[in-house]
């Protein structure tokens, strides 16, 4: 049995006392190691979610528990070093004027040693293949350079959970598959548990779990096979197939007998040769 | 593009003044803005003239590329020395035109002010020419450490300054980036009578401030979600150490002023 990191016990939230809720009473658990996916269109409460989980905003109702520790006034800077978080703008999040001094920032605000900075700034750096760039400043990297340095930065604060909220949305496809690779890298090598907000369905796929979002509410939470099982319903709640489902999909309709969904290309074809040597 | 990035007058490099602590730079600098006014004859202006040269042959930098840097004061130096040989009249009358004496006084004193002027500003100048922005930035965050007691927020000045730093070449490609957005919608940044084009910058400050201020919102959340929480127990990347070479320059600069306050009135 893994042991529960995040737990959201009936949340409810809004931005101000006239306006509507953004999440409506919002229940849900996650585990050490996880890579868990969050998804819903605009609007629909994700990236409040990533905001609750380190204390950068408080719910008016419910209960948010990080590592055991509620999520209170008191407790933020304890949650804030279990908790890392990328952001979406990549301008927006780089503080250092070179990229050492970046991933020192995390490091500097929590007054680690000036020796174990530099040997974390190596480490973190490979991990995400930016050791090359220790110098370089933000205006010479690209947007994914510039994430891969926010990931840096985040994990060498050894946290045990990495939000990505919507860290690859302004990039371009060859950043997002950079930042993809480096993430599940880094998953891997270390233990903690990801959770990647999204709009993006292809993105979902690698996660073991996703929670859909809409409204404000947990509309859905299974494993990425089953959510994309429902695409009607996706649809109705403006979220996009991946190409590759909505593809298998319309084959199965065109009566090529395919049995299972597929979640990437790989598993297409390997469904469709086998409904090949079957006929 | 890459070259209007250049903060500043910075030019990168390994010579003695370049590896020197920051500190040591600004201080002696400090220091010798004082004693500039103290020299009052040839010999005392000669060894603060050598200690100038001197300093501007170690840096390493191009003399041409010192001296470009300082064209706009070119013209101030010209026109004091002018200021002082009208104004003046001390001494022996040496011409007369127009009614206008010049005094054997006013050359002088014209010469030893455009003196005076020059040094202040060559020297000041090798400051930012060897150093670079940030490392200024951390030196004075240091020095001005001891103003913490009456509440100066020493930190959070530095920060300040340092991030503006970081985010002066973004804007700039940002505000090229709204230009050229709106060039493509018909304003027109470079031609018509000066009024249009002070006008045409409105389009271009207004989406430029909207977005600087979304852009330290968004910072402000991400400092905070990395743990910032002011200066209080903040440890430092970047050190400052003061090494053999600074101590050197110390007693160099120790030297040259007993060298002046000894040349003085000869």
């Amino acid at each position: 049995m893994r042991n529960k990191i995040v737990e959201f016990r009936n949340v409810s939230f809004r931005y101000g006392e006239e306006q509507p809720w953004v999440l409506k009473n919002c229940s849900f658990e996650i585990y050490e190691n996880e890579a868990i996916a969050i998804i819903g269109h605009n609007g629909s409460g994700k990236s409040t979610i990533a905001k609750l989980m380190n204390g950068l905003l408080f719910p008016q109702e419910g209960e948010i528990i990080i590592n055991n520790r509620p999520v209170t006034q008191d407790s933020i800077w304890e949650i804030r070093k279990d908790v890392g978080m990328v952001f979406q703008n990549p301008d927006n999040q780089f503080v250092g004027t070179t990229v050492q001094d970046d991933v020192a920032f995390g490091m500097e605000n929590r007054g680690i040693e000036r020796d174990e900075m530099v040997r974390r700034i190596n480490d973190t750096l490979s991990a995400v293949g930016m050791q090359e760039y220790r110098l370089t400043e933000p205006h010479k990297l690209s947007g994914g350079q510039k994430q891969r340095v926010a990931i840096a930065s985040v994990l060498a604060i050894f946290p045990q959970v990495l939000i990505l909220d919507e860290a690859t949305a302004m990039l371009d496809p060859r950043g997002r598959t950079e930042i993809m690779k480096t993430v599940t890298n880094v998953q891997e090598k270390r233990n903690l548990s990801l959770i990647t907000i999204t709009h993006d369905l292809q993105e979902v796929v690698e996660a073991e779990r996703v929670i859909v979002m809409n409204a404000g509410e947990v509309w859905d939470e299974a494993a990425p096979r089953d959510i994309f099982a429902k695409k009607a319903e996706l649809r109705k709640i403006g979220l996009d197939i991946p190409f590759v489902a909505a593809l298998s999909d319309e084959l199965w309709k065109a009566g090529v007998p395919i049995n299972n969904e597929a979640l990437n290309h790989e598993e297409l074809l390997e469904e469709l040769w086998i409904s090949h040597s079957i006929t | 593009m890459n070259n209007a990035l250049i903060i500043g007058q910075y030019v990168p490099g390994e010579s003695f003044v370049h590896r020197l602590d920051p500190r040591t730079k600004i201080t002696v600098i400090f220091f010798f803005v004082f004693i500039v006014f103290l020299a009052n004859s040839v010999i005392s202006y000669s060894v603060l003239i050598v200690f100038a040269l001197a300093s501007m042959f170690t840096t390493r930098i191009q003399i041409r590329y010192i001296l470009k840097g300082l064209t706009p004061v070119w013209f101030l130096i010209v026109f004091t020395f002018l200021l002082h040989l009208i104004v003046t009249n001390k001494g022996t009358v040496l011409i007369d035109i127009f009614g206008f004496s010049i005094y054997s006084g006013a050359l002088i004193q014209g010469f030893a002010i455009s003196i005076r002027f020059f040094l202040l500003i060559l020297v000041t100048s090798l400051l930012t020419l060897t150093t670079t922005p940030i490392e200024i930035t951390d030196a004075i965050e240091d020095m001005l450490h001891p103003l913490k007691r009456i509440r100066f927020p020493v930190h959070e000045l530095a920060l300040m300054m340092s991030i503006s730093l970081r985010f002066i070449p973004t804007l700039m490609q940002e505000t090229d980036k709204i230009s050229k957005a709106q060039a493509s919608r018909g304003v027109d940044f470079r031609t018509g009578p000066l009024r249009d084009r002070v006008k045409a910058v409105v389009p271009l400050l207004v989406p430029l401030f909207v977005s600087a201020f979304k852009r330290a919102e968004e910072l402000a959340m991400a400092m905070e979600a990395r743990g910032y929480q002011g200066g209080e127990g903040r440890t430092k990347l970047r050190e400052l150490i003061l090494g053999k070479r600074d101590y050197m320059v110390f007693i160099l600069f120790i030297i040259v002023t007993a060298l002046l306050f000894l040349t003085r009135n000869y």
